[in-house]
């Protein structure tokens, strides 16, 4: 054991390892108390800033910031004020689990994230394990179903199934009985997939060809070439950008001229953007958010939007998508719960559950122990895009 | 008293201090995941640091071990033990099949290889539909039980990660102390000399990577057990390359390296997620890794040969470690 001198490297080794830990399960400890004395209602948050999913995270955490601000100023949840810690889990499962349970050793009431389905699905058996009530702001179903299995967890967006019957109630009424299936080669594309096969079958539609890309193919001409050979009379894309943008300008460039729609996974700005002007034709399903100004005056979500709009327009300059949109009620709802409940996580789990008749930026929604996510398929249109504009089709 | 004695007490002594004081499951599960990686960055730094062979695919590893305790616990309810016992074998056995061919290629060829094995397998994780569960991944996965004692919270689950890497730092120890570590230092040095010397460099080499791939097959039974889902998007080629990292900012061939690295890294990017938002409230998440890359940056530039390097300080007598590589 010449070398065994190295041993007391051991030492230096865990002092510095202690004191790493040590500072960040420090920060952040202090809670802050308002005024009157009424000690601040502790929320979390878990969200993709950086990494894959990054272009849905960023809208989410400015509008969480905007929200958290205008609570406060507000006076807060009867009196208390909201202290929201938003965390980075860069688009990552394995961040996304230390970073909740940071949160949950902090003494959060509620947690709010992720933005992807990933690692949405990897919080999951730590939160309930914990009984801590948690809001995702992803679309896969499989985040809140079975709700057996899933107590404390809910989700905001809509579910692929209303955007997919939005889609079938298209096709049906174009009369477009073949189709083709083009879908991203991941957890997204495979949800589409699957519920898009199963309620085109219950239609009597049938998928022609069927064809996958990965999230960062720089080309889809081959596929496209073989969707071209089916016979296809549409063709539906369940895929965000940028691949979704260059799938679009393959399609206008080989000159194909059935129609082409998209999922909501393409509602943002970034989508026409990268596609250079081949945005133009495009259909898809979408949450009123992105033609809140075509929508009629007496719908009862155009309030909500319209404040949206404004609040965020001035805030950060740019018009919001409907990504923060899923932010926003997921801080809404956890806010109508804990006004309720206070601060009692087994309350405010059972609040969220009998949430019922509130207006949100996606769409009304009622919870029930059976629907963790409580939207229904009024609560998305089908646009069309003209002029690099999304275009109300009533 | 052995040295190794006085070390298996100080980890025993760390392990229930922390297992006792620390009631923070937040810290527990970064020490637990700082355990996960420093296994796999044992392996691959008897690879890389004594066998001279780098790997870009350890990640591949990593998920087979992870798959296959997924795999047969929930869809066909082995016992949890047994399942990460065939984590273990199976990317073993698969680094068996394929490394006698691999190995044979030097440096950069190895190098993109190894690559291009990862790759195979991550799309294979994604094509497996039914199988592998697709993109989506697979949930529900059972906690680790010893008969009816299950590994079910943060605590006991530190305890259990850290105790066999204390085993693992000792067995290794052992290990590149004995003959077979120096005959593979050889290979390191200069394979043609080591064949001369009567070493049979293919087969150590082979027993090296066989030996690393065990053990990231190990770390990825024990995460799949830890976390209870997995889906594709944690063994990319970016974790191979992540590891690469830790091992090389740990230090090379060196006994604390891959502790230190995996630590490092861990915290360092902990510590920037927290810190981050509060120097630039507005800043998106890239500006944490410009910082994580400027530092790893500099570490590189002024001490290439890794952190436990500065180690160094703390040693008695600055000559030893000459006198020990002389002898060897």
């Amino acid at each position: 054991m010449k070398k065994s001198i190295k041993s007391w490297k051991f030492i230096p080794c865990l002092v510095l390892l202690l004191a790493l830990s040590l500072i960040v399960g420090g920060c952040g400890t202090n809670s802050q108390t308002d005024a009157a004395g009424k000690e601040a209602y502790k929320i979390g948050a878990v969200i993709d800033i950086s990494g894959n999913s990054s272009s849905l995270g960023v809208p989410e955490r400015d509008t969480l910031k905007m929200m958290e601000e205008q609570l406060n100023a507000k006076g807060g949840i009867n009196g208390h004020p909201v202290e929201l810690e938003i965390l980075d889990n860069k688009s990552t499962e394995q961040e996304a689990v230390t970073a909740v349970k940071g949160l949950i050793d902090k003494g959060v009431l509620a947690v709010i994230g992720c933005s992807s389905s990933g690692p949405s699905m990897a919080m999951i058996p730590t939160v309930q394990n914990a009984k801590i009530p948690m809001i995702s702001l992803a679309a896969a179903s499989s985040i809140v179903e079975p709700v057996s299995e899933r107590q404390w967890v809910f989700k905001t967006p809509q579910s692929d199934i209303v955007m997919v019957n939005k889609i079938i109630g298209y096709l049906q009424s174009n009369n477009l009985q073949k189709v083709a299936f083009m879908s991203m080669n991941n957890s997204y594309g495979d949800g589409g997939k699957k519920t898009f096969a199963v309620a085109a079958k219950e239609s009597n539609i049938t998928i022609v060809a069927e064809e996958k890309f990965a999230a960062d193919d720089k080309d889809m001409t081959p596929q496209l070439t073989r969707v071209k050979a089916s016979g296809s009379q549409a063709v539906i894309v369940w895929a965000i950008p940028p691949s979704a943008s260059i799938l679009t300008k393959n399609f206008k460039d080989m000159g194909l001229t059935i129609p082409l729609i998209h999922s909501h996974g393409v509602g943002n700005q970034n989508f026409i953007d990268l596609a250079q002007g081949a945005a133009d034709g495009v259909i898809l399903p979408i949450g009123k958010l992105a033609v809140a100004d075509q929508i009629s005056a007496d719908d009862p979500q155009k309030k909500v939007l319209d404040n949206y709009i404004t609040d965020y327009t001035k805030k950060y300059n740019s018009a919001p998508n409907s990504f923060g949109g899923y932010a926003v009620d997921a801080f809404n709802l956890l806010v109508n719960a804990i006004e309720k409940a206070g601060a009692d996580r087994t309350a405010i789990r059972d609040q969220l559950e009998k949430t019922q008749g509130y207006t949100g930026i996606s769409g009304i929604f009622n919870m029930s122990a059976q629907d963790h996510n409580g939207l229904k398929p009024d609560s998305a249109v089908m646009v069309r895009i003209e002029n690099g504009k999304w275009k109300l089709i009533k | 008293m052995k040295k190794t004695t006085i070390f298996g007490i100080i980890i025993l002594l760390f392990i229930l201090i922390v297992s006792l004081v620390v009631k923070s499951n937040y810290l527990f599960s970064i020490l637990i995941i700082i355990g996960l990686y420093a296994i796999i960055v044992q392996g691959l730094g008897i690879l890389m640091g004594y066998a001279g062979q780098v790997s870009f695919g350890h990640a591949a590893f990593y998920g087979l071990g992870a798959y296959t305790a997924a795999i047969l616990t929930t869809r066909y309810h082995w016992p949890t033990i047994a399942a990460l016992l065939a984590a273990i074998i199976l990317p073993g056995t698969i680094a068996a099949l394929i490394g006698r061919q691999t190995l044979k290629l030097r440096e950069l060829y190895l190098a993109l290889a190894t690559l291009g094995f990862g790759i195979l397998v991550f799309i294979a994780f994604n094509e497996g539909r039914e199988f592998t569960g697709g993109p989506s991944g697979i949930s529900s996965i059972p906690f680790l039980n010893i008969g009816s004692f299950a590994f079910d919270s943060d605590r006991k689950f530190f305890v259990l990660v850290w105790a066999v890497l204390a085993l693992l730092l000792l067995g290794i120890n052992n290990l590149v102390h004995s003959r077979t570590g120096r005959a593979l230092r050889a290979i390191r040095e200069s394979e043609y000399a080591a064949e001369n010397a009567g070493i049979d460099s293919a087969s150590l080499k082979l027993q090296a990577f066989i030996f690393s791939a065990l053990l990231a097959g190990l770390a990825g039974g024990l995460y799949a057990f830890y976390i209870t889902f997995i889906s594709p998007a944690a063994f990319s080629y970016h974790a191979s390359i992540e590891f690469v990292l830790m091992a090389v900012v740990g230090g090379l061939g060196t006994f604390w390296g891959p502790l230190l690295g995996a630590a490092v890294i861990v915290a360092l990017s902990e510590i920037l997620r927290e810190v981050v938002p509060l120097l630039i409230p507005g800043a998106g998440g890239e500006y944490q890794i410009i910082i994580y890359g400027i530092i790893l940056i500099l570490l590189m530039v002024y001490k290439p040969e890794g952190l436990s390097s500065l180690g160094a300080v703390f040693d008695r007598s600055p000559k030893r470690a000459e006198q020990n590589t002389n002898k060897q």
